[in-house]
């Protein structure tokens, strides 16, 4: 009797292992192993079998080398500034009693979700040397010459990335802050320190980690964009590595160049991740952990309204300035004159709808693949989390470690990825929507499992627990407990997707054909031939998608999408 | 608007009792059973968007689907489709008329010779009957008359080399415009590649399109363009912008656009009619008026305030040698201004 007792159980773990490993299995293949491999293959493979050749070439042109170096300054600056910015705008909201932190809260979460190009588009319009308005008002007000600002320019591209990129150290460290106690901080106080005395040395190296880490992941979003620097580099006549790639995909095609050159990139994400990973990982931080301990609101006293008004300063930059002159092109004849009546129109959107015949198929497109890959994407996430969460198979860690992996795959590296893979043999998927499936899903891929993981995190598994000794089945109780208490987790990590895939454009960029435009993708079109109007419209469009999606997350989680609060 | 509109309806109320549009011959049947036709252009977006509509609107029920971009892109485009052996394009248009060389040499053309073509001058056919030139259009300098005077403007293509114009000019890209790698490669004949190392140095703003430096200038950015289709200012101009055309007395590059179908097209018989209209002489009178282009047709009749293409001292490059050339010129172009 022993014997069958025993059978029974072994298969039962191997029947629930199977599928979910098969699946596992099955799309790690078609979305990272067969890319990837390919990538890595024609980056050595000449007309005579192997060959470093194409590393050869990366190395010995000036103009690839070029375009490295400015990659890494732009990225570091862009690190550092965001810190600069993130930090103190994250302290000031979590911590002191500056007015408006609801709103400077609900600001910097627009600045987090608006898509970077179209910020460095209405930059453009603000901050062309000659023409940007704000450049005329300077001279205007001071008769001067020479402009204010160059935003053609490695300075103005960094600016106009920061921008869109402290919000990440700001939800590192706010969400840090929120969890160290003030006990420390107080007995800083009581001991005779000033407020600034107690923020540099006390504060500040308990959030260090959180500082250092948020920094790598601001300077991996630099070193993976793609539309900023095409939009105010190449003006200016420099390039980096992503538009560097996407220029060796023009006619003659030097696909294995842009695969050579494409590791690099690779390995620096990669090697950026592992550092933050152990910067987090380090248990050396004893007050931070657990939500015990009052948090104390620090009085600023006289500074309150200076505080409110540098926050204020830095959304007028993310947001304010370039929402406002994105409205104001998509009313306007010509965008560079007064918004009078003779220049004021409608025009930009009946061609936007009506007569740019791409328009219309594009917004189709890029509904379909949002709520397709959200979708397919979410419910992906949803198994992957639960079965890690509950370490219902073996190996789970190995699952979470691939789920989270694509973070380490720039888009533009992946986009040539794909490309090699998929417009061969026997995986066509060059020319569909498919490719573009498979892009977006690997790329949000790690967004959606760490929200799903989150959620099931949250979810004591002691109800679970209680449902299994009730007499209930696994999947009874993952029906009528689990899905129940996670429906709005997913939900939010399904609209995180969905926001994802709206905005994507580096990948798109090299994996679109006619038929299948996406909105990011005409709207790179429309500012390659200068259609100002046309591209406001249009804009403006996907950034009420946006908070409209934003604004359902909110309404289904309760609380704002940056984190932790109380 | 109310003008054009009114325009365009004018044209295809002309168009219907006596062209070929309102007869249902084998053709227009053949054409209306594949329904739609698909046309890769590098005409500006609003002009390549009206002659569409216009063809809509003469045969019912068939949709073109218009896809604007740059020459060099659209041929990034077809070959990168076919590679993938996607069989997607009717009607390929671009300003780089080396392009249809190439697409000829690898056999990815068909021939079609639209009626009335024979009588168009030599430099808007292929002697094959390949390809035809759609429309042309010259490179000009044009300012911006807020910032510039026209006694300071620049006359000619050297004197945009002067120190003075530093910061202040904007450039189209031959690695995105066909119409611009023609005039890259028409200037290096007249000054040298040693012209373009010197432009350099006056630190250019670099735009993609042939289009955009109309723009760029109207707004005031850069007040100088060196180059861009002349057809963009001029419409910019009509639009009432502060913008003045000089036509070089050097020379001016003439740019003739191809037309061809492909030989692998899916929809052969509405790419023949669409480009059967394309050339009938009412569209071909459209893209002279609206849009300020040149054409090969004899009888279109141009604005009185633009001057014929006869009394322009024309700087011409052959199509073979855009070809064979094509690499070398997007190359140094970018060694000298950087990207």
């Amino acid at each position: 009797m022993a014997v069958p007792a025993v059978a029974p159980r072994r298969l039962e773990g191997l029947d629930r292992a199977l599928p979910v490993w098969v699946a596992a299995a099955l799309a790690l293949v078609f979305l990272m192993g067969l890319p990837l491999g390919w990538l890595a293959w024609m980056s050595v493979s000449g007309e005579s079998g192997f060959t470093f050749r194409h590393y050869e070439k990366v190395v010995a042109d000036p103009a690839l080398r070029r375009a490295l170096w400015n990659t890494v300054v732009m990225a570091f600056w862009v690190g550092l500034a965001s810190v600069a910015v993130g930090a103190p705008l994250a302290w000031l909201t979590a911590r002191t009693d500056v007015p408006g932190r609801g709103l400077i809260r609900a600001l910097v979460l627009a600045s987090f979700v608006t898509p970077p190009f179209l910020g460095a588009f209405a930059w453009v319009m603000l901050a062309g040397p000659n023409a940007g308005l704000l450049n005329r008002l300077w001279r205007s007000a001071t008769g001067a010459e020479a402009p204010l600002l160059n935003i053609f320019s490695m300075p103005g591209l960094i600016f106009v990335v920061t921008i869109y990129t402290f919000p990440y150290v700001y939800i590192m460290v706010a969400n840090t802050l929120a969890l160290i106690a003030s006990d420390l901080e107080e007995a800083g106080a009581i001991l005779g320190a000033g407020r600034l005395w107690v923020a540099l040395t006390i504060t500040l190296p308990m959030v260090l980690p959180a500082l250092a880490s948020g920094f790598i992941l601001a300077l991996l979003q630099a070193l993976a964009l793609f539309g900023s620097p095409a939009i105010l580099a190449l003006p200016a006549g420099f390039h980096t590595v992503t538009t560097q790639i996407w220029s060796l995909f023009q006619f003659p095609p030097k696909v294995e160049m842009a695969a050579a050159f494409s590791l690099p990139l690779f390995l620096a994400t990669a090697l950026l991740l592992a550092a933050q990973k152990r910067l987090l990982g380090r248990r050396g931080y004893a007050a931070v952990g657990g939500k015990g301990g009052a948090r104390r609101v620090i009085a600023l006293g006289r500074w309150r309204l200076p505080a409110l008004a540098a926050c204020l300063a830095v959304m007028a930059c993310a947001i304010f300035l370039p929402y406002g002159i994105l409205a104001k092109a998509a009313f306007s004849r010509a965008w560079a004159q007064p918004l009078t009546w003779s220049n004021l129109t409608l025009k930009n959107f009946t061609f936007t709808f009506f007569e740019y015949s791409a328009t219309q198929a594009a917004i189709v497109n890029t509904l379909e693949l949002g709520v397709l890959t959200a979708t397919v994407g979410a419910g992906l996430v949803a198994l992957l989390a639960y079965v890690t969460s509950r370490r219902l198979v073996i190996g789970h860690q190995v699952i979470a470690f691939f789920a989270l992996a694509p973070v380490v795959i720039p888009g533009v590296v992946l986009a040539v990825a794909l490309f090699i893979a998929y417009t061969r043999p026997p995986f066509l998927l060059y020319g569909t929507l498919w490719i573009l499936f498979i892009a977006y899903l690997t790329k949000e891929m790690p967004v959606g499992y760490a929200q799903a993981d989150a959620t099931f995190r949250g979810i004591p598994t002691e109800l679970e627990d209680a449902g299994r000794i009730l007499g209930a089945g696994r999947f009874r109780v993952l029906r009528d407990v689990t899905a129940p208490l996670a429906r709005s987790g997913i939900i939010a990590a399904w609209c995180f997707v969905f926001i994802g895939v709206i905005r994507e454009l580096s990948a798109s960029i090299i994996l679109f054909t006619p038929s299948t435009k996406v909105m990011s993708v005409v709207l790179f079109d429309l500012k390659e031939e200068g259609q100002f109007g046309a591209i406001a419209v249009l804009g403006l469009v996907m950034l009420a998608l946006t908070f409209a999606t934003v604004a359902l997350v909110q309404a289904v989680l309760g609380r704002d999408v940056l984190g932790a609060r109380d | 608007m109310l003008m054009r509109s009114l325009l365009a309806v004018f044209i295809i109320l002309s168009l219907l009792p006596t062209g070929e549009a309102g007869a249902q011959t084998p053709l227009v049947e053949a054409a209306k059973r594949e329904g739609k036709v698909v046309w890769y252009t590098s005409l500006a977006l609003p002009s390549a968007e009206k002659v569409a509509k216009l063809f809509e609107a003469a045969y019912p029920g068939i949709k073109v689907e218009v896809h604007r971009t740059g020459s060099q892109r659209i041929l990034q485009r077809v070959m990168q489709e076919l590679q993938a052996n996607i069989k997607n394009v009717d009607v390929v248009h671009t300003s780089d008329a080396g392009h249809f060389v190439l697409l000829k040499d690898k056999k990815l053309l068909a021939r079609h010779t639209p009626a009335g073509v024979e009588r168009f001058p030599a430099g808007f056919k292929d002697k094959d009957g390949y390809y035809y030139g759609l429309r042309a259009t010259v490179n000009v300098i044009a300012y911006n008359t807020q910032k510039v005077t026209a006694a300071e403007a620049p006359k000619t293509w050297k004197d945009l080399l002067d120190p003075k114009w530093k910061g202040r000019m904007v450039t189209a890209h031959p690695g995105y415009s066909g119409v611009i790698a023609t005039h890259v490669l028409a200037l290096v004949h007249l000054h040298g590649w040693e012209y373009f190392q010197a432009l350099a140095r006056n630190q250019l703003m670099l735009v993609q399109s042939a289009v955009d430096p109309s723009g760029v200038v109207a707004s005031g950015e850069r007040p100088v363009a060196v180059n861009g289709g002349e057809y963009t200012f001029y419409q910019s101009k009509k639009q009432g912008n502060p913008v003045e055309i000089v036509y070089p007395k050097e020379g001016v590059p003439l740019v003739v656009s191809p037309t061809a179908i492909t030989s692998f097209a899916p929809h052969p018989q509405a790419a023949r009619l669409f480009t059967d209209f394309s050339f009938t002489r009412e569209v071909q009178q459209v893209m002279a008026d609206s849009e300020g282009l040149y054409t090969g047709q004899p009888e279109v009749k141009y604005p009185a305030d633009k001057p014929k293409l006869t009394d322009l001292k024309l700087l011409t490059a052959e199509p073979e040698e855009l070809e064979k050339r094509n690499e070398e010129i997007k190359k140094r172009f970018v060694e000298f201004f950087g990207a």
